[in-house]
């Protein structure tokens, strides 16, 4: 009895370190990232280096081309998808039928999150910049982005719509109300919270993503800035990549990679702050 | 018997395959209040949802029998529903106002039939505010948000809201079972002032409480209204043996 009773307590501490233990790593590997990427990144950061344009085949200058170029091609995305993903997340929780039909939608939906970037790149090549003769362009770009995010926008929105108490719609048909004003002017309002935390999650993934522009979208070296939607352009991500990869000298354009990532890294640090604090302050106000 | 504001008449209600209500008639008179008792699971808040069609939303579910409503039957093919439910309002188990202010709670249902004028808009929330006894406790506080009030009083303000879009008719069902005792005996008044210009219809799981408001009970058993009559009668002499058995506490 009393052995067995220490052997539990054992066998409880032992677990309880080991949890512990994987937890700090997981902490730990994503602390090493950040500082491994500023130590060798930070170096080159400064004002010059964000606002002016790049020199010499990107081995002197700034990034700013990068990231405005950066900044359109979301900004298009989360125009294109928001609209689209929303409404098909209220036609799928509002008004299909439960069953079959939806469920494969809904499977449908995961696993389309699931198919790897660079089909989406492929996809955008071959639809938008070959067939619609888009271009390698913002445009194509952008649309490509917004399908990547699209299952990421209807999941966040679906799970909103999904949160609104059911007694809200209640009561709001039994006023007389029809269904679409009841989720305009109920069930929306109550969901918008999450529905952005969800599109600003989107935009932190999609910032980063570079496959899906590398065929589309993205060129290494621009001296000036894009004047159109038709317009290819620089971007954050596929910069670092172009540059380590396939840089002509690396000693000058390695460095400036690392301040790429840095710059990168921050932004989309920032946009999953904002999200967090706009679903801390409006549960707060949700409350009150 | 005084003039009757709707009548029920051999409603049967399945859920799928399961029949809920078995040929239910009852009569509802104007201006009275009517209680419907009976133990959980009896059919009473389902029988309460098919007076104002809230059952359709329910897939699988289907309504046999007449629901006369000054004469005409809710479920014939031309009735409109959102038109239907503007007159025959009604007031859930747990107070759930809206995330919105006092104000835009009352004048929601207004607003959404097309009201814009916001003199006639503040007349008609206040008023209502007034008729459900709660104006005085939230004049000053009309644009603070309605989840601030207390379960009572969030509960009279839903009930302001259902009077704000001028029913006939108020369904209330197990309005004050989420309440504690002194928010209850205050809808319970309430509901004694509203009769005089509407007709209300009451789901209750407390005999005390029926027989406190209401003129006629109906008492429900496994979707059988096993009985219908006076609320005095029931309570002091039923006809029926299981009337009596659950009046007095013996089942239920």
């Amino acid at each position: 009895m009393e052995n067995k009773f220490t052997k539990r307590k054992a066998t409880e501490k032992l677990i309880f370190w080991f949890l512990g233990l994987m937890m700090l790593s997981s902490i730990a590997i994503l602390g090493i990232i950040i500082f491994f990427i500023f130590k060798r990144g930070v170096g080159v950061i400064s004002w010059e280096f964000l606002i002016s344009m790049p020199m010499n085949g990107m081995t002197e200058g700034g990034i700013l081309p990068a990231i405005l170029g950066s900044f359109y091609l979301v900004t298009g995305a989360i125009l294109v998808a928001t609209p689209l993903g929303v409404f098909a997340a209220i036609y799928m929780t509002e008004y299909a039928q439960k069953g079959k039909l939806i469920r494969i939608i809904r499977i449908g939906v995961s696993n389309l999150s699931g198919v790897p970037s660079v089909v989406f790149g492929l996809f955008g090549l071959s639809i938008f910049v070959k067939y619609l003769n888009f271009g390698v362009s913002i445009l194509s770009g952008s649309l490509t982005l917004a399908i990547v995010i699209l299952p990421t926008i209807i999941r966040a929105s679906e799970e909103a719509l999904m949160s609104v108490p059911d007694e809200y719609r209640s009561s709001s048909l039994a006023l007389g109300a029809t269904k679409w004003q009841t989720i305009k002017h109920v069930v929306l309002p109550a969901s918008i919270p999450g529905i952005l935390t969800g599109c600003i999650l989107g935009v932190g993934r999609v910032a980063g993503e570079t496959a899906p522009i590398i065929f589309t979208a993205a060129t290494f070296f621009s001296m000036r800035l894009p004047k159109s939607v038709f317009s290819e352009v620089m971007a954050l991500p596929y910069n670092i990549y172009a540059l380590v990869a396939t840089g002509t000298s690396p000693q000058k354009q390695v460095p400036i990679a690392y301040g790429t990532a840095v710059v990168l890294l921050v932004l989309v640090l920032l946009i999953n702050l904002i999200a967090i604090f706009m679903r801390i302050k409006y549960s707060n106000k949700n409350a009150n | 018997m005084n003039e009757l504001k709707m009548e029920v008449k051999n409603l049967d209600f399945y859920y799928d395959d399961f029949q809920a209500l078995k040929d239910v008639n009852i009569p509802l008179e104007s201006n009275k209040v009517t209680a419907l008792i009976g133990p959980s699971g009896c059919g009473k808040s389902t029988f309460l949802r098919t007076l104002n069609r809230m059952n359709d939303l329910i897939e699988g579910s289907r309504v046999d029998g007449n629901v006369l409503f000054d004469g005409k039957n809710i479920y014939d093919q031309d009735v409109d529903v959102v038109e239907l439910r503007k007159r025959i309002g009604m007031v859930f188990q747990q107070p759930n106002p809206f995330p919105k202010s006092v104000f835009d709670n009352v004048a929601y249902g207004p607003r959404i039939h097309g009201l814009k004028d916001n003199e006639t808009l503040e007349e008609i929330v206040i008023g209502s505010l007034k008729g459900a006894a709660l104006y005085d406790e939230v004049k000053d506080r009309l644009d603070d948000s309605a989840l601030g009030l207390s379960g009572g009083q969030q509960q009279r303000l839903c009930i302001a809201r259902a009077l704000a879009v001028k029913p006939e008719v108020l369904l209330m069902d197990e309005p004050a079972s989420a309440l504690d005792p002194v928010a209850t005996a205050k809808i319970e008044d309430l509901i004694d002032e509203l009769k005089n210009n509407y007709t209300i219809v009451i789901v209750t799981h407390s005999m005390q409480q029926a027989a406190r408001v209401s003129d006629n009970t109906g008492f429900f058993l496994m979707g059988d209204l096993v009985e219908y009559d006076r609320t005095d009668k029931i309570f002091e002499n039923p006809d029926d043996q299981r009337t009596e058995d659950y009046i007095t506490g013996r089942f239920g």
